[in-house]
């Protein structure tokens, strides 16, 4: 069943724009990852999927709804919930706060409460009372996914979650992800590192200026195919 | 001349100068919006409140209860239809439009309650007092401090306590990422307003008993909140308190030493903080 789809999808900031008719499509269960040089429309994209950016209606479609005019605040209560660019901690809040305000807009049962992240990432116990923006990069990341997953959502949106991380936080960080589509999510990954992307999803789209260039399951994309897309260049 | 009864009645008055603050502070906390029809507001909340006092007879505290709900409304709406329309990344837009709200706010007063100067009466609460030995002290301004202290506690455990207090800070952090949290930035201010209007009747009704008010004398108040929030540190509510007796203090010591230093003492004594703390007593960490 197709969870999530975007259908000619176009996005400008004023002026200038940065998506030009994008589709892709999110299978129930799956991982998708989108990958594509910085500037290619991987945020934009993910923005206009949150409600960040409006959309005409029929451009992102959700469970066959069309939402591409909704709010932030409504996708959230239909079930989608990102993690942005950069994390976007609120400094104001404790690491147990931010967690909770995670849940203020979608008030679902489901696997995910306090206790559930907690027991996904550990470390975030000892940290609780903590500013969230006194935690490491990785320890950040950690809140931050925690924070979406609060919401119980159907569909968790990632956006350059390793990015500026340490390898091996990096690897903590992916060792949640099973868990986390266990629970009943279908992630998109927003991803810079080809190699990290290519190992958890089960579909690839790469991006180039605003556009899908390639697409495919992980096993029948080449490594020239993939450079080529990513780069614009006939090598 | 008593020093110490002069100074416990300067910080009994800052009581009064937190209150008309506190609102202003909140209100600026969460949305960064500098509210010039503050002032304004409360002589419009004074008035309500005599409003209600001359048609039902009722004691004024009552009479307060009863101004709140409409007082709420009154700033939910203006948030909702007036105020979220220019809030953004401008900052002249809103102070534009409060201003213009300071002078319709006077005006209609002007109009329906004409320029006598009004009082709400409190009957023997007026003049009773306490004698505490070293000092006097009026029934009315110990209310006034001690409600100013409860109006503190409770926005502060509204604000660090609650579900609604974690999505007011969420939303002055970082409206865009408060959204993608379930958030109604748009709601979320319509409350803080509306909470702010209920501390502005509070403040309201100490102004309305304690002296004589008219429509033109909210502007006057609102300088004296202002300074009572930026001594404190912008957002802080403890800090407001603390702005406030400092500038009650300076007019009560100033008016010890001549009638004629009262009001310019407060000012001078706010200018003196602004010189060694420019950002205030006790600013946030970040921002």
């Amino acid at each position: 069943m197709t969870l999530l789809e975007t259908r000619a999808l176009t996005a400008r900031y004023g002026d200038f724009q940065a998506l030009f008719g994008v589709d892709i499509a999110l299978q129930a269960g799956q991982t998708v990852a989108i990958i594509g040089a910085n500037g290619a429309g991987k945020t934009t994209l993910m923005r206009s999927i949150a409600g960040v950016l409006r959309n005409a209606p029929e451009q992102v479609l959700f469970e066959g709804r069309s939402v591409g005019a909704l709010p932030a605040d409504e996708i959230t209560a239909l079930g989608i919930a990102m993690v942005p660019e950069g994390r976007r901690l609120f400094p104001s809040l404790s690491v147990e706060e931010n967690l909770l305000i995670g849940a203020y807009g979608r008030k679902v049962q489901g696997h995910w409460g306090l206790e559930a992240v907690y027991g996904l990432f550990p470390i975030l116990r000892e940290r609780r009372l903590n500013p969230g923006t006194a935690l490491s990069g990785g320890q950040q990341q950690m809140v931050a996914i925690g924070r979406a997953l609060m919401s119980n959502p159907r569909v968790l949106l990632c956006d350059e979650i390793s990015l500026g991380l340490a390898p091996v936080v990096i690897r903590d960080i992916y060792a949640a992800l099973p868990r986390i589509k266990e629970a009943g999510a279908s992630v998109v990954l927003v991803e810079q590192d080809i190699g990290q992307a290519m190992k958890v999803s089960d579909h690839v789209y790469c991006m180039m200026e605003g556009r899908v260039t390639l697409s495919g399951s992980p096993a029948s994309l080449s490594r020239a195919a993939i450079h080529d897309a990513y780069f614009g260049a006939h090598a | 001349m008593n020093w110490i009864d002069t100074i416990a009645q300067g910080v009994l008055l800052g009581g009064l100068y937190a209150l008309f603050a506190a609102g202003l502070s909140l209100v600026f906390g969460i949305m960064r919006l500098v509210n010039l029809a503050h002032g304004d507001l409360i002589v419009m909340g004074a008035y309500l409140i005599l409003l209600v006092v001359s048609v039902t007879g009722i004691n004024p505290f009552l009479a307060a209860l009863i101004a709140m709900p409409l007082m709420f409304a009154l700033g939910w709406g203006l948030q909702r239809v007036v105020l979220n329309r220019v809030l953004g990344p401008d900052i002249l837009p809103p102070l534009l439009v409060t201003f213009g709200l300071s002078i319709v706010v006077q005006n209609v007063l002007l109009q329906g309650f004409s320029a006598d100067s009004q009082r709400v009466g409190a009957g023997a609460l007026e003049t009773a007092s306490v004698d505490l030995g070293v000092v006097t002290l009026g029934v009315m301004p110990l209310l006034t401090f001690a409600s100013a202290i409860a109006v503190i506690v409770c926005l502060n455990w509204v604000f660090y306590r609650t579900s609604l207090g974690r999505a007011f800070r969420a939303t002055s952090d970082d409206p865009v990422t408060a959204s993608l949290m379930g958030i109604k930035p748009q709601g979320i201010f319509a409350m803080a307003t509306g909470i702010a209007m209920i501390v502005v009747t509070i403040a309201a009704l100490y102004l309305g008993m304690r002296a004589n008010f008219d429509p033109t004398i909210g502007p006057a108040r609102l300088i004296y909140a202002f300074e009572a929030v930026i001594i404190g540190g912008l957002g802080s509510l403890w800090g407001t308190l603390a702005g406030g007796v400092i500038i009650g203090v300076a007019q009560t010591l100033g008016a010890a030493i001549n009638p004629e230093w009262q009001i310019l003492a407060g000012h001078i004594a706010f200018l003196v903080v602004l010189l060694i703390r420019p950002r205030g007593l006790f600013p946030r960490a970040f921002d």
